[in-house]
């Protein structure tokens, strides 16, 4: 649906100061074509769940038509207890990625910093990074009960991993000729960290950070599912023993839309941040 | 001038790598001064070890044995009193400053003033003729103005010793001469002692008041020559000179003379 103005909203978060008049015409036609073929795309996916629901291939007290789900999604819009589902959901969401980050920043600084200590943790790192989250639920529930905050041990346990190795890897790439200049000009610790070694590690954060806040919402309504806190997840559940297929699929939509805006606002994120960096920038000399 | 003859002091450096293969000698033995306001350059054959040797001047690498001294202090870390540009404009300007904060951020790093560092920047900026690209990054610039950005780094600094690596090595020959006229000026502007390392006979020449010649590795100085030309220079006439061929074609035969005598004789 609103999958269409993505490139376009998020290129123009950093305008190209006075560069040849040539390139900016050329990218727009690029983006209005990108946009037609993403309302395409949709457009043709909603046609081929019409077609497949009206079909009687499966019933449609299973599935219904993509014109009912979406009718039935405008009217839960109109609703407040739809907005306040969300909103718990957007709420574990965002304190599961913070605390997540947060630490992962901190401590993947620290490792990244001292080659004792990541040579030390490597070993205990590979071993747990690839526990999948939601094989520690039973663990959370043992530990916090059917809470919110058993959610958020499993919201936060993947993406934390994930930044982790991204800020240890970003640590280490520091380049020997900054390093050698910083080093030259007489720059202290807190300097080198402030001036060199954080920003060297800024896209690698941000990576980090864009594929945390996806795996955090897949998590959070995986949590919300299985242990049963309030959100999008425990509601899809409702409905499904209700039973209400139309909200089920209209709940479903709302997820796949609340992705969508959490891949947005990470992109924007990444060109304000990174507008140095040379998968951002758009000039140079050549 | 008298009290302080001396203001950089290279004695018997010598540098040794350790590889898989045993240890590889760099430096054999580097013994050379550098008198106050002077402007040296450094040329060898390449791979003579002159980014080892400047490295080791510099404090960022600790030599085998030998010493260097600085204002009569020995240097074993990067000095106060030492600014250097590297070769590698590109990696050494950091791309998430802008021009300003890449100058700046030694003088912030120092707890200079913030009044006195935008003094101190823009000057050195006016110095390399930059004056008009303040807030746009390096990468927006050409590479020529990238290394000017370095050297405005440099001269911001206020150093007494200004150490070049190759510095225009990865210009083009136009703006390669535009920078060498640069960094007379510099020279002369801010009677600053400038060591210049340099692959490039003419460069040598051109540049220096005085230039040593390496040998190959293991590297010594094989010869310390004083560069009798007029001292205002300039691209067309000063090449043009009789004066420049001889010294050119003297070092040109040293530098081919340290190629071929693979078996180091003594210094």
């Amino acid at each position: 649906m609103t999958a269409v103005p993505a490139a376009a909203t998020a290129g123009t978060a950093v305008p190209a100061p006075g560069r040849p008049a040539g390139r900016p015409p050329r990218t727009r036609s690029r983006r209005r074509r990108k946009a037609l073929l993403g309302f395409l795309g949709v457009l043709g996916f909603g046609a081929t769940w019409e077609l497949f629901a009206r079909s009687g291939v499966v019933k449609q007290e299973y599935l219904p038509t993509f014109t009912t789900t979406v009718g039935r999604l405008v009217t839960e819009l109109g609703t407040t207890k739809l907005w306040s589902v969300v909103g718990d959901t957007v709420l574990t969401w965002a304190i599961g990625l913070a605390l997540s980050v947060s630490a992962a920043l901190v401590l993947g600084t620290v490792i990244g910093l001292v080659p004792f200590l990541r040579r030390a943790t490597h070993t205990t790192v590979e071993f747990l990074r690839p526990i999948p989250s939601v094989a520690i639920i039973p663990l959370a529930v043992l530990l916090a009960g059917l809470s919110r905050e058993a959610a958020l041990i499993v919201v936060v346990y993947a993406p934390f991993w994930q930044v982790l190795i991204q800020v240890m890897y970003g640590i280490a790439d520091v380049d020997t000729v900054a390093q050698d200049t910083a080093r030259s000009f007489g720059l202290g610790r807190w300097h080198r960290l402030r001036h060199l070694v954080l920003p060297t590690a800024l896209p690698y954060v941000i990576t980090g950070f864009r594929l945390a806040a996806s795996i955090a919402l897949v998590l959070t309504i995986t949590a919300e599912l299985v242990i049963g806190n309030p959100g999008i997840g425990l509601q899809i559940n409702l409905y499904r023993s209700a039973p209400d297929a139309p909200g089920l699929y209209a709940l479903v939509l709302v997820t796949g839309l609340l992705g969508l805006l959490v891949n947005l606002g990470t992109r924007a994120i990444e060109r304000r941040v990174l507008h140095w960096h040379p998968s951002v920038r758009r000039e140079g000399p050549q | 001038m008298a009290e302080r003859s001396v203001l950089l002091s290279v004695q018997d450096l010598k540098k040794t790598y350790v590889s898989a293969t045993g240890p590889v000698e760099a430096i054999g033995s580097i013994t050379f001064d550098v008198r106050p306001g002077e402007l040296v350059c450094i040329v060898g054959p390449s791979g003579c070890g002159k980014t080892t040797l400047l490295k080791c001047l510099s404090g960022l690498l600790a030599p085998t044995a030998g010493s260097v001294t600085l204002d009569g202090a020995p240097v074993t870390e990067p000095p106060r009193t030492m600014a250097v540009v590297f070769q590698e404009y590109g990696r050494s300007l950091y791309p998430w400053l802008t021009v300003r904060d890449n100058v700046a951020l030694p003088l912030r790093a120092r707890g200079v003033p913030r009044a006195e560092r935008t003094t101190a920047v823009e000057r050195a900026l006016e110095e390399v003729g930059l004056s008009q690209v303040l807030h746009k990054y390096p990468w927006q610039l050409s590479g020529g103005m990238q290394q000017r950005v370095a050297i405005a780094r440099a001269v911001a600094y206020q150093p007494e010793i200004l150490v070049m690596d190759e510095p225009f090595a990865a210009v083009d020959a136009q703006t390669r001469a535009d920078l060498e006229d640069l960094v007379r000026r510099v020279w002369q502007d801010l009677g600053v002692t400038v060591l210049f390392v340099t692959h490039d006979i003419d460069e040598s020449v051109y540049l220096g008041e005085r230039v040593l010649v390496l040998s190959s590795s293991p590297t010594f100085v094989q010869e310390d020559l004083a560069i009798d030309l007029p001292a205002q220079r300039d691209q067309l006439s000063t090449r043009a000179l009789p004066r420049f061929t001889e010294l050119r074609t003297h070092v040109y035969e040293q530098i081919q003379r340290a190629k071929r005598a693979e078996t180091a004789p003594t210094p």
